[in-house]
């Protein structure tokens, strides 16, 4: 037999749970209101694009083995290293478009990120400030790659070019491919090797 | 004095890359060339547009040159002589072993037209006696930019279209002696139009023909760096 008293003490702390719950409901329902009320999403900026600069992308030509600088005006980041990823995405854009004079197939998307790293030993104390670009290609970009010294050794070629170009700074160009060195690019043309900015100058077209 | 003859005799075998194991050398009185049909095996190369593989071609090309040279009173060794897959060092043993007096590393491709050549982008070096295995080719390699320009010359002349450029090849690095790489790319009339794919009998006999002619003027050179 439960005490009368017990009743009463059940039924007031029932009553007061029930009535502290919708309490705190209309708590959270106002504190969310406010919230809505602080909070304005409408756009009060534009975006800021950054004005197009002068570019140069040497891009490689397999009907005469030559590289030759183009200019261009391109929107380019401050950073440098983001900077030659977006100079080399377009490079490779020019390459993977139907009437490209090297076609290669990805465009872009074949460069996963472009590293910038202080040069070290005797480069670094000849060239102070020089730096060594890491070229990380996608798979995709690797497995689509046409096979063939020439056409393997203008792609790497033109990378560097490009980058001498516009970073004067990177002196030294190693590539991977998924973040891991490979041995060739395609079949052929050397991975594991330093490649120098200063050997991969723009040329002409084939012995007369 | 034996005993600064056999030190001599003790370390002439290093004086070349992991030449040791290598067969016995050809005679040095003759001239010994070298031809290296790349790929092969697992490893098919590129593939030419008429659907054969690159390793194919290389070694037909081989075949051609190996009678073409040994008809002109060369020494010819060839790497392979079947479809048989090979590693690099493996490639820059047999013509270091040999003492070649010229290595010609034979590809083929689909891209681009005519015939490319290739010198290593190795900055030249003096011979040593002491070659470092990775770098061998630095101290030749201004007798493989002669022996491009002899080739360039002789292909020219059979009026096929040449580019001479300088590339990192795997295994190219190692040889002791002067290489270039030859790739054959088709023949393209002047609207870029293929005349003549690099399996092409006729095409490669011609290819075949001025690059012997080559190696015989380069021959009529001093042959030592």
């Amino acid at each position: 037999m439960i005490p009368r008293y017990q009743k009463i003490l059940f039924g007031l702390l029932l009553v007061a749970s029930l009535a502290m719950t919708g309490i705190l409901w209309h708590l959270r329902n106002r504190a969310h209101q406010r919230l809505l009320a602080g909070s304005d999403s409408a756009p009060t900026q534009a975006p800021e694009v950054t004005a197009a600069e002068p570019a140069t992308l040497v891009v490689a030509s397999d009907a005469d083995g030559s590289l030759l600088p183009q200019d261009r005006a391109l929107p380019l980041p401050a950073d440098p290293g983001t900077r030659a990823r977006v100079l080399l995405g377009n490079l490779l854009d020019l390459y993977a478009a139907p009437d490209a004079a090297h076609p290669v197939a990805v465009g872009a998307a074949g460069i996963a990120q472009v590293f910038l790293l202080p040069t070290t030993g005797e480069t670094a104390q000849a060239t102070p400030g020089a730096q060594l670009a890491v070229v990380n290609f996608t798979g995709a970009f690797v497995a689509s790659h046409p096979s063939g010294i020439e056409t393997e050794t203008l792609t790497l070629l033109s990378i560097c070019a490009t980058l001498r170009a516009n970073l004067p700074q990177v002196v030294a160009v190693r590539f991977l491919v998924d973040g891991q060195q490979q041995p060739t690019l395609a079949g052929h043309a050397d991975l594991t090797r330093t490649y120098l900015t200063a050997n991969a100058v723009p040329s002409g077209g084939p012995t007369p | 004095m034996r005993w600064i003859n056999w030190a001599l005799a003790w370390m002439a075998p290093a004086a070349l890359p992991l030449a040791a194991q290598a067969p016995q050398p050809v005679q040095s009185s003759r001239f010994v060339a070298v031809l290296d049909a790349a790929h092969g095996g697992q490893d098919s190369g590129g593939k030419i547009a008429s659907g054969q593989m690159e390793k194919a071609v290389t070694l037909a090309m081989s075949v051609r040159l190996r009678s073409l040279l040994g008809a002109r009173g060369m020494a010819v060794v060839t790497t392979r002589e079947s479809d048989q897959a090979l590693p690099p060092d493996r490639r820059a043993e047999i013509p270091n072993h040999a003492h070649a007096q010229a290595c010609l590393i034979l590809h083929a491709t689909e891209s681009g037209s005519g015939i490319h050549l290739f010198v290593s982008s190795i900055a030249p070096s003096q011979i040593a006696l002491f070659l470092p295995w990775k770098t061998a080719q630095s101290a030749w390699v201004t007798r493989s930019l002669s022996l491009a320009g002899t080739l360039n010359a002789a292909l020219l002349h059979a009026e096929l279209p040449v580019t001479i450029e300088r590339t990192f090849l795997p295994g190219l690095d190692s040889l002791a002696c002067p290489a270039v790489a030859i790739e054959v790319a088709p023949n393209r009339a002047k609207d870029g139009s293929v005349t003549a794919e690099p399996d092409d009998a006729a095409y490669q006999g011609k290819v075949a023909s001025a690059i012997a002619a080559g190696m015989l003027a380069f021959r009529s050179e001093k042959s030592e760096p």
